[in-house]
């Protein structure tokens, strides 16, 4: 899901039942690929509401299953993320007739838009990518995988903290497979959006291998991992 | 106008096709290797299978457009990806071709072959591809001179996962796997709950197909299933994941359209779970029938006499195959956008 493709305010039908705050009062921020971004504001607080809606293409009973299963582990996972020291927004309500979530407005740009819009110095670049890394080994070595990491799923709070979004494709594991893919998924993320900045991924690498408890069979298999993508050239 | 002859072997089916510099494609007959039942495709019996039937579909493909050799201005083959022997014939008759009418020789990518195929067959200017075949799953975006993969299979293709399954319930390879399992799956009802794997912009059809080799038997032993409601299951599964990774593509990259290429595009089902998602966006969607779809002669002709006309050619020492062979390798110098 991403957060810069400023939406357009479609107003296909909303799923289940309607959320507790009007959305007419709220504003849309995106759309993305399975849910709506709205910008309201609940219990007198500046507030994300984040509503999956239901995928027509999909089989219903798959739909409505997928829905709900990753509604609910987003949810556990932002609580379980910000125990881990993991910064993410806060969660204020979760509606699950709604299939809405309610949270924290995080003020601040993505690191996607910051990357493309150039506005870092040198150290300041170098410090937010090393930010990546710390952050994403403190979740990997609580048992967490994100599965979604992408620098549009990462915001930064006042434009410098960084703070992780989008836990839906998130999972339990302490398997170095799911830690390995889940690296490749951001370097991947890096090299497809960013290609133009030059190898940012390599000083988030070297950042968790400092940060990781358990750095060395997660970075073995993610060698494995790499080389599995499909088609690639081999030497040998 | 320059003339270009393609000559397509990378996977079960050799193909010729002579495209004509405006688009037109004068003629592209090919001819496809079918397995019985239960069984896939060797690369030595494929090999073989190409080597008999290569120069006869030349001659067709001639006499179809009705033009002589003399009115060829380049010749265009397959390097890759695909299976080593199958590609090495066609390499070599592209080779001999060449030297025989001394015209130029272009190696193509064959995904890139796909993608510019689906382009000109159906006027999409710059679409989000989808690009699902026996061998290849991935979700393309052009940026920059290239074609760049967002999200792909980390393990098997989908339409590999389709083939072997078909293979599980003794299924005809004639079309093609994948057409039959369509055909069954329009009578299946039942859904019933397989794994589900999309990781991040990537998926993974590994571990769906172990557990369907594995419970199938079960299934249909104690009437929890007929074949129809596995093929029903599986066409829903595995296409909702890939419809899911190009909808995240789609909201990565900002693109409202999508343009599905490759044997598994022929689907109508996989098509009409696009088109919805597609419209919701607000896009269109782009798609062509099995002509374009299947791989063709066509598909290689044309990027050849694309690369050819900006002055790219392959040197005679260089006209090698390669079984790996990445979409992002190929620097698409053709493209002004």
């Amino acid at each position: 899901m991403d957060r810069e493709n400023g939406g357009n305010a479609s107003t296909s039908k909303t799923i289940f039942s309607d959320p507790l705050v009007d959305l007419k009062t709220c504003q849309l921020l995106s759309q993305g690929a399975e849910a709506k971004v709205w910008q309201g504001v609940y219990l007198g607080r500046p507030t994300i509401v984040k509503q999956r809606f239901n995928k027509k293409y999909r089989h219903a009973t798959l739909d409505s299953k997928l829905t709900q299963s990753r509604l609910k582990q987003e949810v556990r996972s932002i609580v379980k993320a910000r125990k881990l020291g993991v910064p993410t927004p806060v969660l204020y309500f979760v509606e699950h007739e709604a299939s809405a979530i309610y949270m924290e407005l995080v003020q601040g740009c993505s690191v996607k838009a910051a990357l493309h819009e150039g506005k870092f110095t040198e150290q300041e670049r170098h410090d937010m990518l090393r930010d990546i890394g710390r952050v994403v080994a403190l979740l990997h070595d609580g048992g967490m995988v994100h599965g979604d990491l992408t620098t549009s799923n990462m915001l930064l709070r006042g434009n410098s903290s960084l703070v992780l979004i989008d836990f839906g494709l998130s999972s339990n594991t302490t398997l170095p497979e799911d830690k390995a893919v889940d690296l490749y998924v951001l370097e991947r993320a890096f090299t497809s959006a960013h290609a133009a900045c030059g190898n940012l991924f390599d000083d988030v690498l070297a950042s968790y291998r400092q940060h990781s408890r358990m750095w060395c069979p997660t970075l073995n298999k993610f060698a494995e991992v790499r080389m599995r993508g499909r088609k690639r050239t081999m030497v040998g | 106008m320059a003339l270009a002859l393609g000559i397509e072997g990378s996977a079960n089916k050799v193909g010729v096709g002579i495209v004509r510099e405006d688009g037109t494609i004068l003629s592209n007959p090919r001819h496809t290797y079918i397995t019985p039942p239960g069984q896939g495709f060797l690369p030595r019996e494929t090999a073989i299978h190409h080597q008999e039937h290569v120069v006869a579909l030349v001659r067709q493909a001639l006499k179809e457009a009705g033009v002589s050799p003399a009115d060829i201005s380049c010749i265009a083959y397959t390097k890759g990806p695909g299976m080593g022997g199958p590609l090495v014939t066609c390499a070599v008759v592209a080779r001999m071709l060449a030297l025989l009418w001394k015209v130029p020789i272009i190696g193509v990518n064959h995904c890139v072959g796909h993608i510019e195929m689906g382009r000109i067959v159906t006027g999409a200017r710059d679409p989000v591809v989808l690009y699902v075949s026996g061998g290849n799953t991935q979700v393309i975006a052009y940026s920059e001179q290239r074609y760049r993969i967002f999200g792909e299979t980390i393990d098997i293709a989908v339409g590999n996962c389709l083939d072997r399954f078909a293979r599980v319930l003794n299924l005809s390879n004639d079309p093609s796997p994948g057409y039959n399992i369509e055909q069954l799956a329009k009578q299946g009802s039942r859904l019933i709950e397989m794994p589900y794997a999309v990781k991040g912009m990537d998926v993974s059809f590994s571990g769906l197909l172990s557990f369907i080799e594995g419970a199938a038997a079960n299934l249909l032993a104690n009437g929890e299933a007929t074949p129809a409601d596995l093929c029903f299951s599986l066409q829903e599964t595995v296409f909702a994941m890939l419809v899911e990774i190009t909808e995240r593509a789609m909201a990565h990259c900002n693109a409202p359209d999508v343009l599905i290429v490759g044997g598994v595009g022929c689907n109508m089902r996989l098509q009409e779970m696009m088109g919805i998602m597609v419209s919701e966006r607000g896009g269109r969607l782009y798609s062509t029938d099995d002509r374009y779809c299947i791989d063709n002669g066509a598909m290689i002709a044309w990027p050849g006499l694309l690369a050819f006309k900006h002055g790219q050619t392959t040197p005679l020492q260089e006209t090698t195959c390669t079984q790996r062979f990445r979409t992002d390798e190929v620097l698409v110098t053709w493209r002004d956008d």
